[in-house]
């Protein structure tokens, strides 16, 4: 199908305007939020230490300013006799307004039937137990779950809470341990330790690209620092600058359980904010 | 005729032991290299670490254990028990703190995957529509005596902490351990244990008003090596020590004494090699080989020996009496060899490898024991400094044993009755013997294990019987009908007798629809629908802290959960078995479609007796066949091969029999027992109905002068066969482990009953047999006294 001169100017001129609105948006945003918070505690007083923070803070800085995000996803359970269950879930995000918080985010259980519509809102803090709320549809309210675990299975996976949340800077000291190749790819292997306290792990080994700085694999170590399981990242795609891998993949190696987290399409700047992320709207989501 | 056989063999040994003394030197040399060659193999020998070894891969119930273990959690464990010992109970500032303090221990455990404790429990509460999951202890110190007494309220309350971390009177509590072994290396578990008695240790350092008990599944499995070694240490270095004392004592000679522990050595080491070579993994009874070749072994040298020293006090000179030894000897020690490895091969029947395994290398050993006493025996005693002094003119030989000839003879018929009622009398006990399995029992008090877990179950149960209950669908278990039938199954667990705490999804349930409703006391109940039900699931497994998943209770798809019953630490096996059957019956009564077979180390050792008789059967008739085809053979008669059967089945069944009277129960060696026994009582009679045969035949000796003669050429050897196998066996009761113990104890009974009834029946039955052919039996025995006259002076 041929099209006219007009369509052409029109599309042209429809395509500038998107793009100057998102480069608006994107200073806009930049101007918002305050500068990137260095935590002094983070980054440590050693020079591998600083390396370390330095890796991850480029890495965890690469999706600056995404705003908010929404997906679906589906979870794939496998245990070590081989058998497996699905759960579909979404989870919108809202982005941090500085270093000194964590990311706010909702997620709404699609499947199994018998939980649609739940809903868990979820505040979390660098150092201190994150805040949830749970809305039960069955129970028609809302409850406050107020837990220090965080390194809890998340839903009867190999995820826990805190593994979602990879990217807090702050929420851990570093590392630099040195340079490999893995899958055609240089990348920066870097240790991070927990800050927090209650953490389940004692350390993480990540593996961070150097073309786009995503990480790429993460280990975690148990409280005797025995390796407990390692997360696998893949099928990277760029949303406007900023990199989301859609395959995630957890393997238990002390139970022989794994968990698959398989996203579907990013969607960035949807338009959320901080009032779609209190406790009132939890009976609203379905 | 018969008898060119008969020569042709005797030629045959006469050819043998002549070049073997010829070729001496190469014969040592040989023996030598060969048994180190095989023997090195022996440091490739591994102690099992875990108790799933006694179980074949083919078991059903080690077979199902597997499955439910790869849908929920594995259970290996280690438990440890606290007892203070101030008499003010567990819920004190110190003792809390020793819970805390070990519950952060218990974390640096070598593949821990969970440590659950009083402290740590994940205790939910509601403030409004606030739902707090928090530690139930959290630095136990700041206690003030009324927070203490809320814990303890809380914990007595609580259906997964009491009974199972926690007495019902407060005074005892437990932390739990979880481990996941990789199954690499055997050295997983022993360095899990040690690092556990390490913490132990220091808890009750730091906390002198402690006893601290560490039992569990994994403190089990690591007891199996332990006792391995024990038994491997202690009795092999004792057995060694016993037999060459005896075989002093009965060859009255240095050398000679010498030159069989040579041949003993080299058969154990020969077999031991060969466990190596095979990759065997030690466990039970297969570690206690050493002691059973020891003791078989010896056999073959002292009938040779004797003979030689019976042939030397008869005047010959060393080098023919060596070779006229091996010659009369060549046929039983070759029979009787045979049939002692058939009696061993059979165990490869056994459902259980170790016992497999026991089999294989004692008949390996007794194959060498057997080939170097007719070849490096001769060869040695050839380069022995052995001096017999001949007997004087005159002087008897084998007086005593013609006495009892002549007293048997004499009272042939009060003997056969007697015999004959006693052993009637015995074997009709051995209905009442019970079969039992108890693995804390499986241990002798001096091992730590045994030691510990029987201070351990003074507090809290020790048997858990586990049920994977299917609720028919994916998500099922959320099902209110589901639930109730859950409930009222847990309910009646609950009253059942042994039955000490029952871990069930229905109180969690329960808990969860409390706490979500203001923990309103009255919903303290199971939800009543579904969606309400998976909704609380969810909540749940949100709350959930490190190292606890769902995935211990209920299966990935949510189609089935799990049921723990646990059973005191005194439960019978006998009594464990009804339990599962009345188990059985609930679900065929109540709820079929929810009917789950029991699984556990628990179930496994409750039907491993079962499982090795119904396995021994076909092993045991295979073997009975064997050897009365080789007695057929070797006696050249058919009657008398199959009347040789009669003295050795009685004293095997009137042990059995005895056992029930004195013991009324028994492990699961009991079925490894018969067939051992048969190939090793058997022996007796290969040389008494030997000479008794050789006499009839040869000599045209009447019944009676070969009772006669077979008493006195073979009755001392027997004798001291007898003393050296019971011996042996019974050292056996010394082992660190009960099935060994038990084997050893009751074989010894078999061996003397085979004594006594080769003695006192087996001639009278001939003798009633010769009645029965119209022979005349000469009681005051005076035309043998002439026989052996004539044969003297000829």
């Amino acid at each position: 199908m041929s099209s006219t001169p007009f369509q052409n100017r029109l599309l042209k001129s429809l395509l500038a305007a998107a793009l100057t609105l998102g480069a608006l948006s994107v200073s806009a945003a930049a101007q918002d939020a305050p500068a990137f918070t260095d935590d002094p505690a983070a980054k440590g007083d050693t020079p591998e230490a600083h390396q370390g923070y330095e890796i991850a803070a480029r890495s965890d800085r690469t999706d600056f300013g995404f705003g908010d995000s929404r997906v679906d996803a589906t979870m794939v359970l496998r245990n070590a006799a081989g058998q497996s269950t699905e759960r579909s879930l979404s989870f919108s995000t809202l982005e941090k307004v500085d270093e000194t918080v964590g990311d706010k985010s909702l997620v709404i259980f699609n499947s199994p039937r018998d939980v649609e519509g739940t809903a868990l809102l979820s505040h979390a803090n660098i150092l201190d137990p994150d805040d949830q709320w749970l809305y039960l549809p069955a129970l028609k309210r809302v409850k406050r779950i107020s837990s220090a675990n965080k390194s809890g299975p998340f839903v009867g996976s190999e995820f826990a809470f805190e593994d979602f949340t990879i990217t807090e800077l702050n929420k851990f000291t570093y590392a630099y341990v040195g340079e490999e190749e893995m899958d055609g790819m240089t990348v920066d292997v870097v240790d991070r330790f927990p800050r927090y306290e209650r953490s389940g792990y004692t350390k993480q080994r990540s593996w961070i690209d150097q073309d786009i700085y995503q990480a790429r694999k993460l280990e975690f170590y148990d409280r005797r620092g025995a390796l407990l399981k390692t997360l696998t990242l893949s099928d990277y795609r760029e949303y406007d600058g900023v990199w989301r891998a859609h395959t995630l993949s957890m393997v238990n190696h002390q139970t022989g359980k794994e968990t698959d987290l398989v996203y579907g399409d990013f969607s960035f700047k949807t338009g959320l904010d901080e009032g779609d992320f209190v406790r009132g709207v939890l009976q609203r989501v379905r | 005729m018969a008898s060119t056989a008969k020569n042709r063999m005797d030629a045959f040994a006469v050819f043998l032991a002549t070049w073997m003394i010829k070729l001496r030197w190469l014969v040592i040399i040989a023996s030598i290299a060969v048994t180190a060659a095989l023997g090195q193999n022996a440091s490739k020998l591994e102690y099992s670490n875990n108790y799933r070894t006694f179980f074949s891969k083919e078991n059903p119930e080690l077979q199902a254990f597997e499955e439910f273990q790869g849908t929920y959690t594995k259970n290996d464990n280690l438990l440890f028990v606290l007892e203070p010992k101030d008499g003010r109970g567990a819920f004190t500032n110190e003792t809390l703190a020793a819970v805390e303090r070990l519950t952060e221990m218990g974390w640096q455990t070598p593949f821990v995957l969970r440590v659950d404790s009083v402290s740590n429990f994940q205790h939910t509460y509601a403030i409004g529509d606030d739902l707090i999951v928090e530690d139930l202890v959290e630095n136990a110190r700041d206690l003030t005596p009324e927070e203490l007494q809320e814990k303890r309220a809380i914990a007595l309350a609580e259906p997964l902490l009491r009974e199972q971390l926690v007495t019902p009177d407060g005074g005892v509590t437990a932390v739990n351990v979880v481990l996941q072994y990789p199954e690499q290396s055997l050295t997983e578990v022993p360095e899990a244990v040690a690092a556990a008695r390490a913490f132990r240790d220091e808890i009750e350092r730091e906390f002198p008003h402690l006893d601290v008990h560490l039992t569990g599944t994994s403190a089990l499995n690591n007891a199996f090596a332990e006792a391995s070694l024990d038994d491997f240490t202690l009795l092999v270095p004792l057995m060694f020590a016993i037999i060459i004392v005896s075989a002093a004592i009965a060859l009255r000679s240095a050398s000679a004494t010498a030159a069989t522990t040579v041949i003993i050595i080299l058969s154990c080491v020969t077999a031991m090699g060969f466990a190596g070579l095979i990759g065997v993994e030690l466990a039970g009874p297969s570690p206690s080989a050493p002691i059973i070749i020891l003791t078989l072994a010896i056999a073959d040298s002292i009938h040779i020996l004797i003979s030689m020293r019976r042939a030397m006090r008869d005047g010959l000179e060393k080098r023919s009496a060596i070779i006229e030894a091996v010659r009369i000897n060549f046929l039983p020690v070759g029979v009787t060899s045979i049939t002692t490895i058939v009696g061993f091969l059979s165990l490869r029947f056994s459902d259980s490898p170790p016992f497999q395994d026991l089999g294989a290398i004692t008949a390996v050993g007794i194959l060498a024991a057997w080939i170097f006493s007719i070849t490096l025996l001769p060869a040695l005693l050839s380069l022995a400094p052995i001096r017999i002094r001949p007997r004087a003119a005159g002087e008897a030989r084998g007086a005593a044993m013609l006495g009892l000839a002549n007293f048997v003879i004499r009272h042939s018929r009060v003997l056969l009755v007697v015999m004959g009622l006693a052993s009637a009398t015995l074997i009709s006990f051995i209905p009442t013997l019970a079969l039992s399995d108890q693995w804390r029992e499986y241990f002798a008090p001096r091992i730590e294990f045994r030691a510990e877990t029987d201070e351990a179950i003074q507090h809290f149960g020790f048997y858990p019987i586990e049920y994977s209950v299917p609720a028919g669908e994916p998500g099922g278990i959320s099902d209110p009908a589901f639930l109730q039938k859950l409930e009222a199954y847990t309910e009646w667990l609950r009253e059942q007798p042994n039955v000490v705490h029952v871990y069930s999804f229905t109180d969690i349930m329960k808990r969860l629809n409390k706490n979500l409703n203001g923990d309103d006391p009255a919903y303290y109940r199971l939800p009543d629908n579904r969606e309400l039900s998976a909704q609380y699931l969810l909540l749940y497994e949100l709350s959930l802290p490190f190292g606890l998943d769902l995935n211990d209770r209920i299966n990935i798809d949510k189609s089935a959960t799990r049921v723990t019953a646990t059973l005191d630490g005194y439960v019978t096996t006998e009594r464990v078995r009804e339990f599962l059957r009345e188990s059985e019956q609930w679900f065929a009564d109540n709820a079929p479609e929810m009917a789950a077979p029991p699984t556990g180390p628990q179930v496994m050792f409750t039907f491993i007796a079962q499982r090795n008789v119904e396995s021994m059967i076909s092993g045991t008739t295979l073997a009975i066949a064997a050897i009365a085809i080789i007695m057929i053979l070797s006696l050249r008669s058919l009657s008398m091969g199959l009347i040789s059967l009669i003295p050795n089945a009685l004293p095997i069944l009137s042990a059995f029999g005895l056992w029930a009277l004195l013991f009324g129960e028994i492990g699961f060696s009991v079925a490894a027992v018969a067939a051992i026994s048969l190939g090793i009582v058997i022996d007796d009679t290969v040389h008494f109905l030997s000479k008794y045969m050789r006499a009839r035949r040869e000599s045209g000796f009447s019944c009676a002068d070969s009772i006669r003669y077979a008493f006195e050429t073979v009755g001392v050897a027997i004798i001291v066969n007898t003393v050296v196998l019971t011996a042996g066996f019974m050292m056996l009761v010394f082992s660190a482990f009960k099935i060994n113990m038990e084997m050893g104890l009751l074989t010894s009974m078999s061996i003397v009953f085979a004594l006594i009834l080769d003695f006192l029946f087996l001639p009278a039955f001939l003798l009633l047999l010769a009645r029965f052919s119209g022979e005349r039996i000469d009681v005051k025995g005076d035309s043998y006294v002439q026989h052996a006259f004539s044969k003297q002076t000829a």
